[in-house]
């Protein structure tokens, strides 16, 4: 009666072998690597490219473990992190600009168990060092730059349709237009509610005092909500390439947060200003009529005449800048450092898209003989950093920003458009960084404490229930095996908890087996024979074992749906520990039970203690 | 090997009311503590920043206070973690510095005094998300017991449901009480322990409970006071001996797992042990005191229910 049907013993050995494999590849261990990957799209990742690499580490005498190509790049592995630094250094000024270059650590696992999934687990950031942030958009900011931008259109559509107003200024968020008379109040609200379908106004006032009050719709709110995440997350994307991390995630979280993480890096400072430096271009006209002394003087003072902003250029010159912006840095697509031809100046090419473009072409030509402002707005602080004169229609998109100190400036400035605008200044409300060398301690810790556990456990289950104890050991190691191939094939990430989770499952999971082991005990003493005895004892144990499991799942569930970051690994680990420990607990050892005792005819003693 | 060859079943329940007792004390204990001295909560709910570094030496504490001291933060905690190099500082959150700013300067400071320094672990949590984390760790803990109450209610009865969930609120309840007292860090980790624990205890409940519709259903003549001493005492070798096993693997993880699980292996520990003492000797009073009897699982008019014991 203790016999498991072929299929059933068939499952648990595939099952078993399986498990070993895919835990195989978490044995090689890592080792430190540099990564190749492409920041434009036109550039290829491909054999050539492999090829390039190759020949020139050759040159340089460096010597690597493994060079492959997959889907995320070219991959070099190294015997030690000098080697990998050096070779980081040869390929950046063999390859250039169209490339990032990362560190990375690599597991040692051949090639060949990539492609059909089987990988070392994915260690979480408290495991392998590196950074995350949560970062929050000001939505508020945006909505904000949106009113001003409708008050701009706001006035040059009036214009056009010859609408008599007495003042239009922003509020907050919402742009209010002063009337005078009430006829062209309601001619304005038509054209309004016409041509501009994202904005409900609202008339009140009377007398010669009417105000009509324009807000954006719950629709559009939204829809510049969703915009201004998703710029932003565009924009993390570019810098963070940037900054030359491998594998890094950026996730919106909710409807105005990013979660970043950035695995292996080292210098937070430089990732926080990357990643917190807000910088906008903006080009808008400057005020012609009125650039007299004067008025500059008086401005400097404070007394800025309406509809003009206040600068002082990088050359000391004071400028008046019309408030209405022309063009922002939404349309950049592309800007890096360069040496103008004729001065032997450093500075910024820029291009433009194809509307970036045809707004240009169109200001340049209306604006001949005027003054351009180009100014960057980092952090709500606005400078101009050149104001050069219209000489000609620049068509084609491709504008040259004059003004750099030196090369240096222009490559932060290029650095720095080309990730491109934000549409809302996003703002780092958590932060949780690890360093490489506590990542790797926080390993050993959980190892350890799995494994001395684990020891002491399996010496005590046998002493206490002997073959039936082995049974039970090897049930459990099943078990962790088990647990490390689905965390391993799932990606799943693992965590310091989650490595806690681990020892506690195990420490759970031998509960089932006590269960079946007291029961067949119980069941012996009181007088059935061995075989019956085997067999009620683990059915009666059966029942109990659900429901104990269930509870803990429940508990498991909810850590998982409320909690986050590193416990969110924990509850991963726990629920997956689960479902495991049933399977192993129960089926794996009455499967070997069965092997012992199942074909005996007749078993004088059952070693159980 | 067998550490419970016990013959007759033990009169548990003749103490009932003193075990009883004996929890209702040590619970309104924990809550004075809970209400007095209040947990120490991580910055994980409360919000600011905690930041950890190490010395290639014995570190000197006051200089590190004063130099922290020296951003123009007052209320900052400097205290050893685990090792004598390890330091441990924590700030609050100050309007005048940003979350990006504030290890940057701190790191910035510390290096000025001692350039060996190095940086372990860093945790700046803003005010929201902090408020965040701790409403959504209240939630959780809600949610799980009454999760864990209609299990047990749909499993069993309505009585085991009930008793359940007050023996396990009493192992929760004492292990905040312990928190309260010591002034443990309570943070995120402590608490998936606590709920981890919270799942655990029910598994006693549960065996125990199982034991006990069995016995009801088996003992025919039998008290319901006679029927559970039976149920507790035929299970209790199993009830200590998987309490051994889980406390050895969580005690390991209390000696190897370093600073920043011993939270979550203290919450661990403690509700293990009072587990057992809840499960027994708490959960099974209360169910008896709520009226359990063979009637609660053998209803005599309807016919044999689904539920019956296998063969």
């Amino acid at each position: 009666m203790n016999r498991y049907p072929l299929w059933k013993n068939l499952l648990v050995i595939v099952t078993v072998a399986l498990a070993i494999f895919y835990s195989l590849p978490n044995l090689y261990g890592e080792s430190p690597a540099v990564q190749v990957s492409s920041s434009k799209n036109h550039v290829q990742i491909d054999n050539a490219l492999l090829a390039r690499i190759e020949s020139g580490l050759k040159e340089q005498n460096i010597e690597y473990e493994a060079i492959f190509l997959d889907d995320s790049g070219v991959k070099v592995r190294f015997s030690n992190p000098d080697t990998q630094i050096r070779a980081k250094d040869v390929l950046t000024q063999l390859l250039g600009n169209d490339y990032v270059i990362a560190l990375n650590l690599l597991s040692r696992s051949p090639n060949w168990f990539n492609k059909i999934g089987a990988k070392p687990m994915y260690l979480g950031l408290d495991l392998r060092g590196g950074v995350y942030f949560l970062l929050e958009v000001d939505m508020n900011a945006a909505m904000t730059q949106a009113a001003e931008r409708y008050v701009g259109d706001f006035r040059s559509t009036f214009r056009k349709e010859r609408i008599a107003y007495r003042g239009i200024s922003r509020e907050d968020q919402m742009v209010v237009i002063n009337f005078t008379d009430q006829a062209e109040l309601e001619k304005a609200e038509r054209i309004i509610r016409r041509d501009y379908p994202d904005i409900t106004v609202r008339a009140s006032g009377s007398g010669g005092d009417r105000t009509l009050t324009a807000s954006l719709s719950p629709e559009a709110r939204k829809r510049i909500q969703d915009f201004a995440l998703k710029q932003n997350m565009q924009t993390l994307n570019n810098r963070v390439n940037e900054l030359g991390v491998a594998e890094p995630i950026i996730q919106q979280q909710g409807p105005s947060r990013v979660v970043v993480q950035l695995p292996g890096v080292q210098d937070t400072a430089k990732a926080k200003e990357i990643l917190g430096r807000t910088a906008t271009l903006e080009i808008r006209m400057v005020d012609e009529e009125r650039n007299d002394p004067v008025t500059l003087e008086n401005a400097s003072k404070g007394q800025v005449p309406f509809g003009t902003e206040f600068y002082v250029d990088r050359n000391g010159q004071p400028l008046l800048v019309k408030k209405n912006v022309v063009l922002t840095g939404d349309y950049i697509t592309d800007a890096g450092p360069g040496l103008d031809q004729q001065s032997g100046e450093s500075v910024v090419h820029v291009t433009l898209d194809g509307r970036g473009a045809g707004i240009f072409k169109q200001v340049t030509r209306e604006n001949v003989g005027k003054r351009m402002a180009i100014l960057l707005i980092e952090k709500g602080e606005a400078e101009v950093i050149t104001a050069p004169v219209i000489r000609e229609e620049i068509g084609g998109g491709r504008v040259q920003i004059s003004g750099m100190s030196n090369i240096k400036e222009a490559t932060d400035v290029a650095l720095l458009l080309r990730a491109g605008a934000l549409a809302a200044p996003m703002e780092i409300i958590e932060e949780r960084t690890v360093g490489p060398s506590m990542g790797e301690e926080n390993i050993k810790r959980g190892v350890d404490a799995t494994l001395w556990g684990f020891i002491a456990l399996s010496i005590f289950m046998i002493a206490y229930y002997m073959l039936f104890g082995v049974v039970s050991v090897i049930a459990l190691t099943v078990n962790l095996v088990l647990l490390v191939a689905l965390l391993s094939v799932l990606q799943a990430t693992l965590t310091l908890p989650g490595l806690a989770a681990i020892a506690l499952t195990l420490g759970m999971a031998i509960d089932a087996n006590v269960l079946i082991n007291e029961r067949t005990r119980e069941e012996l003493r009181a007088g059935l024979s061995p075989q019956l005895a085997i067999k009620v004892g683990h059915e009666r144990a059966w029942n109990t074992i659900v429901d104990s499991n269930v509870t803990t799942l429940i508990a498991g569930i909810a850590l998982f749906m409320f909690g986050s970051g590193p416990v969110k690994g924990f509850a991963v680990v726990h629920v997956l520990g689960i479902l495991t420990s049933m399977f192993s607990a129960v089926v794996v050892a009455r499967a070997i039970t069965n092997a012992i005792y199942g074909y005996r005819r007749k078993i004088h003693k059952v070693s159980i203690g | 090997m067998e550490l419970f060859r016990i013959k007759n079943d033990i009169p548990f329940m003749k103490y009932g009311r003193l075990t009883t007792a004996i929890s209702l004390i040590t619970f309104i204990l924990a809550i004075f503590f809970l209400a007095t001295k209040g947990l120490n909560l991580g910055v994980d709910f409360t919000g600011g920043t905690m930041v950890e570094v190490s010395y290639p030496q014995a570190a000197n504490l006051s200089e590190v206070r004063s130099a922290v001291q020296s951003l123009g933060l007052s209320d900052v905690t400097v205290q050893n973690f685990g090792t004598s190099r390890d330091v441990l500082i924590r700030l609050p959150l100050t309007p005048d510095l940003s979350i990006a700013q504030i290890s940057e300067q701190v790191m910035a400071v510390l290096q000025k005094a001692d350039p060996g320094v190095t940086l372990s672990r860093v945790e700046s949590v803003g005010a929201q998300v902090g408020q965040e984390l701790y409403e959504n760790g209240a939630l959780a803990l809600l949610l799980v017991s009454i999760g864990i109450m209609l299990y047990l209610y749909f499993r069993f009865e309505w009585q085991f449901g009930l008793s359940a969930l007050i023996a396990n609120t009493h192992d929760v309840v004492i292990i905040l009480g312990f928190f309260a007292f010591f002034q443990w860090e309570f943070n995120l980790t402590v608490l998936a322990g606590v709920l981890a624990v919270l799942g655990y205890s029910v598994n006693e409940s549960v065996v125990v409970f199982d034991r006990i519709r069995e016995n009801f259903r088996k003992m025919r003549n039998a008290t319901p006071a006679q029927v559970i001493d039976n149920a507790i005492t035929r299970t209790m070798s199993r009830t200590v001996i998987t309490h051994f096993s889980t406390e050895l693997m969580v005690v390991s993880m209390l000696i190897f797992g370093g600073e920043a699980l011993h939270g979550f292996a203290l919450a661990l520990t403690i509700g293990i042990v009072f587990g057992i003492y809840s499960s027994i000797l708490v959960a099974s009073p209360i169910a008896l005191y709520l009226g359990v009897s063979r009637e609660t699982f053998v209803k005599p008019e309807k016919k044999d229910s689904p539920e019956e014991a296998l063969p």
